[in-house]
């Protein structure tokens, strides 16, 4: 007889028609799986009751890979073929990974796509591929725990990654044979679970303190949809670096050399931990360790002994919190509420500072370790079905900023990368020539600066713009991007309301490599591209001051006389040459010294048009108008 | 007529009801669909019908419409552990087969 579970009014599901979705927060150090059973989110245990899956993964030669506990038993013994902290490899190249400023103890290989391997006896295997066995392991617990096949999973990713390492973690879900519903930023699902997104809006701030990272987020609820504003951190700071200076705290009270042995050291710092999470409950701990002359030393820690020796870690996440609450262009009194995530948050302390900080109490209510798989849960559950539609929260991005191109063949972004959709943008642009009646919008897609590096999208015209001066006419071109990643943009002159439009599939027919491709390449030349653009600016100057300058000499050229005009001709025959170069700087002088050629030229056409408006007119009538 | 519900499974259901902030008690009842004919609804009440039939057991409200009452009568409601996997279990008297997972039934 199946086992049946508390449904909504109303929201009872057909026998065998029951959907099970699942949240995972798939973690650096741990990993977890949580789903929604009777109206409650919680996170699954395993057999054991243990929730946390260390996200560690074992392989052996010629036998099926081992995860979490048993795979971490093996980590000292075996460090080459146990995979540990893998999500800092995830959708990297050989070349970030070495960037990361670790020792890692893994023999690294990198093959001709991108994406970088790990040497194991039991064959090279991917970030994805380790991932994947995590993955199946929560999968597997899952199934047996809602008895049944799981019909979609979301999976948490930290605000701050890119678009590779998104692609690289649903791919993990797909290798695991995982249905991924949708990834969700680790912020946001922690916001998710306290219910923030039933309000209509309001600004979040979510500090993360883990076991060996720090993230701080900022996010803004609009409408139902997160935003993330900024996010911060420091991927070397966490709860191991608040037990190491209680372990060398304990080491200088007991008189314990450093060059103290790894087990001694392992040894000191479990008593180190324990010590932390006791004076979380109590005032002051009792601390016994053996010392190198074998006496056991004993002691005593109190809170405010441990409070001194923290402050200065929790002030450096505080540091990070104002840069980042800056970068968000905010300050604390803007941010509504606070959500703690990670074990180290459990210490009072750390409550207590961000509490001071923000001047709003944490919230602390669910579990800081559970509370990101809860929120992932409570998401999986809308989107596998099993809520109305009207409750579901649409939180994708798109993958790649959409512009189009502007003179010089430069691009400009209107909706950048990792925009939630729906989103509506829009920017107004004008003409480049004198009576220009029409205008060609190049609709592309990428990071780079220049259109030719970029993805070609779709091109349409705007015709019918009235006759003006260049720079007059006002064109708002506006990007929408609905639900589905469908865009559609709308270019309208102002004045006269003609209007054009053109609908595209961002995402048509570019795969996930490509996509990560293009993300590359703009890191990879990014100081080219700055150069170009810089280049490209000048040369689009350049041309609009010397097609004013050739305007303004047919109109009142007599007003100069041959010395004057020679000067003229050769500061504009200066820069035209100029203007073909690749110097945009000696761009930038010719234009300057063009400048300085017609100055006087520009004040003589000024007197004569003032002239030509007074001629005929008395004073008196614009003194005092009648 | 008589509905009860297990110590065990009343517990879970006020816990439920707690955590859930809002609803007046736990509706019971069968719609006809399914491999075997009928299936059990399980849902949490927030505004009762009047012609619902009102059941009192261990604390908690138990919901039922006239027409499923004919094939719950006497059926205890239980909570149940089976390995990592827990729930709802009806112990119907009246049913007479049920479909291999038991989630749809005949009387």
């Amino acid at each position: 007889m199946a086992l049946l579970q508390i449904s909504e009014p109303g929201q009872s599901t057909k026998p065998h028609e029951r959907r099970l979705a699942v949240g995972i927060d798939l973690g650096t150090t741990n990993s977890l799986v949580a789903a929604l059973r009777s109206g409650i989110a919680e996170t699954l245990p395993d057999e054991s009751g243990k929730h946390l899956l260390p996200s560690i993964v074992h392989y052996r030669a010629a036998a099926e890979p081992l995860v979490g506990e048993q795979a971490k038993r093996l980590a000292v013994s075996d460090p080459l073929n146990t995979i540990i902290s893998v999500k800092r490899f995830m959708g990297r190249g050989l070349a970030d990974v070495k960037h990361l400023g670790r020792q890692l103890p893994y023999e690294f290989t990198q093959t001709d796509t991108a994406m970088m391997r790990i040497r194991t006896v039991d064959g090279e295997k991917s970030p994805i591929e380790v991932s994947a066995e995590i993955l199946r392991a929560l999968r597997q617990r899952a199934e047996v725990t809602l008895g049944g096949e799981l019909n979609g999973v979301v999976i948490t990713v930290p605000a701050y990654f890119d678009e590779a390492q998104r692609q690289a973690t649903k791919d993990a879900g797909k290798l695991a044979g995982l249905k991924v519903l949708r990834l969700l930023n680790e912020p946001t699902a922690a916001a998710v679970a306290y219910g923030l997104d039933k309000a209509t809006e309001g600004v979040i701030a979510v500090y993360d303190l883990g076991g060996g990272t720090f993230d701080i987020s900022i996010l803004r609820l609009n409408k139902g949809v997160f935003e993330v504003m900024a996010t911060g951190g420091d991927t070397a700071l966490g709860g191991d670096d608040f037990d190491r200076l209680i372990a060398e705290w304990i080491m200088h009270q007991a008189g314990i050399a450093n060059e103290s042995g790894h087990a001694q050291l392992r040894q000191l710092l479990q008593t180190a931990c324990a010590a932390k999470e006791a004076l979380s409950q109590q005032t002051s701990v009792d601390i016994s360790v053996a010392t190198d002359s074998g006496i056991r030393w004993q002691g005593m820690l109190t809170r405010e002994q441990l409070h001194t020796l923290v402050d200065p870690l929790i002030q450096k996440t505080l540091a990070t919190c104002r840069r980042t609450l800056r970068d968000a262009q905010i300050d604390t009194s803007a941010v509504q509420a606070v959500v703690m995530v990670g074990g180290s948050t459990r210490m009072v302390r750390v409550r207590e500072k961000i509490g001071e900080f923000f001047g709003a109490s944490p919230m602390v209510d669910i579990d800081p370790d559970k509370v990101v798989a809860v929120g992932a849960a409570i998401q999986a559950d809308i989107l596998v079905g099993n809520k109305p539609d009207d409750e579901m929260l649409l939180l994708d991005v798109i993958p790649l900023s959409l512009g189009l191109e502007t003179m010089g063949g430069l691009a400009e972004k209107i909706v950048p990368r990792n925009t939630t959709i729906p989103v509506a943008r829009a920017q107004e642009f004008t003409t480049f020539k004198d009576g220009q009646t029409a205008m060609t919008i190049h609709v592309v897609q990428g990071e780079r600066e220049l259109v030719s590096d970029c993805r070609s999208l779709a091109r349409f015209s705007l015709h019918g713009i009235p006759p003006m001066v260049a720079g007059a006419a006002r064109i708002r071109v506006s990007f929408q991007v609905d639900a589905d990643g469908l865009l559609s943009v709308t270019a309208r002159e102002q004045t006269t309301g003609v209007e054009s439009h053109v609908q595209v599939k961002p995402s048509y027919g570019l795969t996930d490599a490509e996509i990560e491709q293009m993300l590359r390449d703009s890191m990879q030349h990014a100081q080219d591209d700055v150069a170009a653009r810089t280049l490209r600016e000048e040369q689009v100057e350049a041309d609009r001051v010397m097609e004013a300058v050739n305007a303004a000499l047919a109109v009142d050229g007599e007003l100069l006389s041959v010395d004057e005009r020679r000067n003229i001709d050769q500061a504009l025959g200066n820069l035209q040459q100029l203007g073909k170069g690749t110097n945009a700087r000696a761009i930038k002088t010719g234009i300057e010294q063009l400048d300085k050629a017609t100055q006087q030229f520009a004040a003589r056409r000024m007197d004569r048009s003032v002239k030509q408006a007074l001629a005929g007119h008395n004073l008196n009538e614009f003194i005092n108008p009648k | 007529m008589s509905i009860t519900m297990t110590e065990k499974a009343a517990e879970r259901v006020k816990s439920f009801l707690t955590n859930r902030g809002k609803g007046t008690g736990l509706r019971l009842g069968v719609k006809t669909t399914g491999c075997s004919g009928m299936a059990y609804v399980l849902e949490f009440v927030d505004a009762a019908d009047p012609a619902d039939a009102v059941f009192e057991t261990q604390g908690v409200k138990i919901f039922i419409d006239p027409k499923s009452l004919i094939y719950l009568d006497g059926t205890e409601l239980d909570f149940a552990k089976e390995g990592l996997n827990e729930g709802f279990k009806f112990n119907n008297p009246n049913v007479k087969a049920t479909c291999g997972c038991g989630e749809s039934f005949n009387v």
